[in-house]
């Protein structure tokens, strides 16, 4: 028996409107409201209401055999509220069945593991209380933005109390090693890593509706032969949850294929279900994983180059982050706010030039017609919140004087 | 005296200091009493439209917005517009990529077949390559030559575009022929680079002409020894300025810090890698500064990675190209201007940014380094004596206020109607 271990992950960043060296000192609207509206408006329709109720239905339907996770970042669940409530209220009632679990990860979507330990720990906290509250459960797994990991990372995710982490079966990392089985960090092996099987994953996510595959159409049929083909323990098909009707169209099948396969895949007998803390509770690991240097899920790569791969993004990835302690000090709710959307690791993905091979993936995502003009936007926006930020903190002196003296 | 002169668009329609400095000049030689018939390339919308219309002054007027109390100025002033749908400062590669576009809009297509053959008949349409455009160009230009016999005394061409035409009309009429260097191949591309066509053009309308007048003593020089002009041939006037009127220098500004500006394309020839060069310099000793490089350019991407690699994008912004009234309003927002042109054959900005209270910072590459005194000139490679300078403005209060206000009366002494008298004189050297 093999377990199948389904894993979606819901984002949505907040964007940026167009601010120029004009706007600077004079307003401080930062956000495009008219477009995250209607992006996620326009998501919420094509993917996570008609998704969810699929997905409820399953689980009705198989009556606790069929289970999934999720892990969905605070970004998306403020824009929920404010945008789409409809969508919250139906990832709740998934949350009711016992049959989902949600995963635990950085409120903002944000690059803090590999910028500052401090910040990563206030995030991670900040989203599991959030996960507590809207749906619940206390978050024991936990999965870094964009599936980023590395040794340093695991152990810090262990230190706060994470039984399991996701991470990519990246070639480069693994080697001979199949994603199949269950690992466990190399500094803390009490930390289970279950690895995303991306082959079997991005069938799904990537090539599902692609007419130049040689495996199309994809049918339910094929795809649970694949699974039972496996030589391994644990399936893990990790990902985006917008792959469901927003990157594969519905006229694509991509719904009949989710509606058929829980069906398909219990009646094989050699396949069952498990929710990430399950999947890696029931198997022992079977080796530590080395992986000394970051890699993630994205591109050709499996490394963080996407978002940190070239001057741009350092100087604004460094500049940011300077401004941390400050923001800290401060205590101000506006301007934590301000601060936690500026972590949005989408900012930098926007910002990057290695346009070849994963170009299509990168400009599918973006709203800028350059890296360079991401840039300018964002280091303006940058520039004036570190203005308004040093003026507040000046404020805050100056009283704290006044009021000692 | 009687001008017929070959030049370019006018405001507000403008596509760099070629049409602004025309404009002046043309009204600068009406009040000097010589009267213009000026001819320029017009693209039409409307393909039925006569290719070559004599607009009376009034007509101009409205084209071209109000001018109260200077009726007497436009009656010395007609136009002639030729159908064309050449630009000045367009290179044959960017001539391309915009008849690309006429083509893919379908608003307005070409024939094939010689032109020269084509003649004042030509229906309209546009030559399907720069050079070719300017050969229809210069036969339409003969024609109304010759339309125009008797009516005028010399003839005045500007730039490398109108040469040839103005060849033609010399040709056709007799009249002798000036022609104007605002720019040479070399201010255009660095020296190994140049477009020998263009060169080609340029040489052959200054050799052919009676006079040729340089928009500054560089540019004579680069006449004389990149051409070989004969030097008694070329003589400088340099260009003026005419500033819009009523315009405030009082535009809010919401950002504390001192403001440090480069305003133009941000290409090979305008220096903008120096000029961030300087902004690390001052940025280590001065925190409290902001540099804004507005404009646009081939160099954009190289310059923006620059600035991020030396750490300074919170401190270094870009605006993107500036038009109308955002330029105006760049340089009310401006304490410091700078112009680190690698070479730049008059340059007009410093000008402009002075009329608006601003210091300036000017490269001694530059024509307009030979009028103003109170600008700092340094060398555009000098990245150590451009970020003194900055400094010494940012800081130094007193400093400052004497460029401002010193600079504000030596910009306002650099009138049209000086600069045209001595255009006058050189028609008179030459009738």
């Amino acid at each position: 028996m093999k377990t199948i271990c389904l894993y979606f992950q819901v984002h949505q960043p907040l964007r940026l409107r167009k601010y120029r060296f004009f706007n600077m000192g004079k307003d401080h609207n930062y956000l495009d409201d008219l477009t995250n509206q209607s992006i996620m408006q326009k998501v919420a329709r094509l993917c996570y209401l008609p998704m969810n109720s699929l997905l409820l239905n399953l689980i009705k339907e198989h009556k606790g055999a069929f289970k999934v996770s999720f892990s969905i970042t605070g970004t998306a669940i403020d824009q929920f509220r404010e945008y789409a409530p409809e969508v919250l209220e139906s990832f709740k009632e998934l949350a009711k069945t016992g049959c989902v679990e949600f995963l635990a990860e950085t409120y903002s979507h944000s690059l803090a593991s590999l910028a500052d330990k401090d910040e990563f720990v206030r995030e991670v906290k900040a989203h599991t209380a959030l996960i507590k509250k809207e749906f619940g459960q206390k978050p024991t797994a936990f999965r870094n933005t964009e599936l980023i990991y590395s040794d340093e990372i695991g152990q810090m995710v262990a230190e706060m109390g994470f039984k399991t982490m996701l991470a990519e079966g990246a070639r480069h990392v693994m080697g001979w090693k199949s994603p199949d089985y269950v690992y466990a960090n190399a500094i803390d092996q009490k930390l289970r890593l279950l690895l995303r099987n991306y082959k079997l994953s991005d069938d799904i996510a990537f090539r599902f509706s692609n007419q130049g595959w040689n495996e199309y159409p994809l049918t339910t049929d094929k795809y649970v032969d694949w699974l039972k083909g496996e030589n391994g323990e644990v399936l893990n098909l990790f990902m985006d949850y917008e792959t469901f009707g927003e990157h594969q169209w519905a006229e694509t099948g991509i719904f009949d294929f989710m509606r058929a396969l829980p069906a398909a895949a219990l009646a094989s007998g050699e396949l069952e279900f498990g929710t990430v803390s399950e999947t890696a509770a029931k198997y022992q690991p079977v080796a530590v994983l080395y992986c000394p240097h970051a890699m993630s899920w994205a591109d050709e790569e499996r490394d963080v180059t996407a978002w940190l791969g070239n001057e741009l993004q350092n100087e604004a990835f460094a500049k940011l982050y300077a401004q941390k302690d400050k923001v800290r000090a401060l205590k101000n709710p506006d301007y934590e706010a301000v601060w936690n959307f500026l972590q949005t690791s989408d900012h930098f993905y926007y910002m990057a030039t290695k346009w070849f091979s994963d170009g299509d993936v990168h400009s599918y995502f973006n709203p800028y017609d350059s890296a360079y003009e991401a840039f300018i936007n964002y280091m303006n926006v940058l520039s004036d919140f570190i203005n308004e930020l040093d003026k507040a903190t000046a404020a805050k002196k100056a009283s704290r004087k006044k009021a000692n003296a | 005296m009687r001008v017929l002169m070959f030049g370019w668009e006018f405001p507000p329609h403008i596509a760099g200091g070629l049409g602004t400095a025309c404009y002046g000049m043309t009204r600068g030689l009406a009040k000097n009493d010589v009267e213009v018939i000026f001819v320029m390339p017009k693209a039409s919308g409307d393909e039925d439209q006569r290719f070559v219309k004599v607009v009376n002054a009034s007509d101009v007027e409205t084209e071209f917005g109000p001018t109260e109390g200077a009726e007497d100025l436009w009656s010395k002033i007609s136009f002639v517009h030729i159908d064309s749908n050449m630009v000045p400062y367009i290179t044959p590669e960017e001539f391309a990529s915009y008849h690309d576009e006429y083509v893919k809009t379908g608003r307005r297509t070409w024939q094939h077949g010689d032109v020269w053959k084509q003649r004042y008949t030509f229906s309209g349409k546009y030559g399907a390559n720069l050079f070719e455009e300017i050969a229809r160009y210069t036969m339409v230009a003969a024609q109304v030559a010759k339309d125009l016999e008797g009516q005028f005394d010399v003839i005045h061409a500007h730039d490398w575009m109108t040469y040839y035409a103005g060849i033609a009309a010399k040709r056709v009429s007799g009249k002798p022929l000036v022609v104007h260097m605002h720019a040479t191949s070399f201010d255009r591309s660095s020296d190994d680079n140049i477009d020998t066509r263009v060169y080609e053009i340029e040489r052959s309308g200054m050799m052919g002409a009676d006079r040729v007048i340089a928009v500054s003593n560089l540019t004579r020089n680069i006449c004389i020894e990149k051409y070989g002009i004969p030097s008694d041939r070329v003589v400088t006037v340099h260009n003026a300025v005419r500033f819009a009127e009523g315009q405030t220098n009082d535009a809010e500004r919401y950002v504390d810090e001192k403001i440090v500006t480069f305003l133009g394309r941000i290409t090979f020839q305008k220096g903008p890698d120096y000029f961030v060069e300087a902004a690390a310099k001052v940025l280590k000793r001065v925190p409290n500064v902001r540099f804004v490089m507005a404009g646009s350019g081939d160099m954009m991407n190289h310059v923006i990675r620059r600035v991020a690699r030396l750490g300074i994008a919170d401190r270094f912004h870009f605006t993107g190209f500036l038009r109308g009234a955002d330029v105006h309003k760049m340089f009310t927002l401006s304490d410091v201007y700078v112009m680190p042109s690698v070479s730049e054959p008059f340059g007009i900005s410093p000008l402009e940014a002075m009329k608006s209270n601003v210091p300036v910072i000017i490269s001694k590459q530059s024509g307009v380094a030979e009028v103003l005194d109170y600008a700092i000139k340094v060398d555009y490679w000098d990245v150590d004596a451009m970020a003194d300078a900055i400094h010494a403005l940012v800081c130094y209060p007193a400093l400052s206020k004497m460029f401002m206000q010193k600079g504000l009366e030596e910009v306002e002494g650099l009138k049209w109607d000086k600069a045209a008298a001595k255009v006058k004189a050189v028609y008179e050297s030459v009738m």
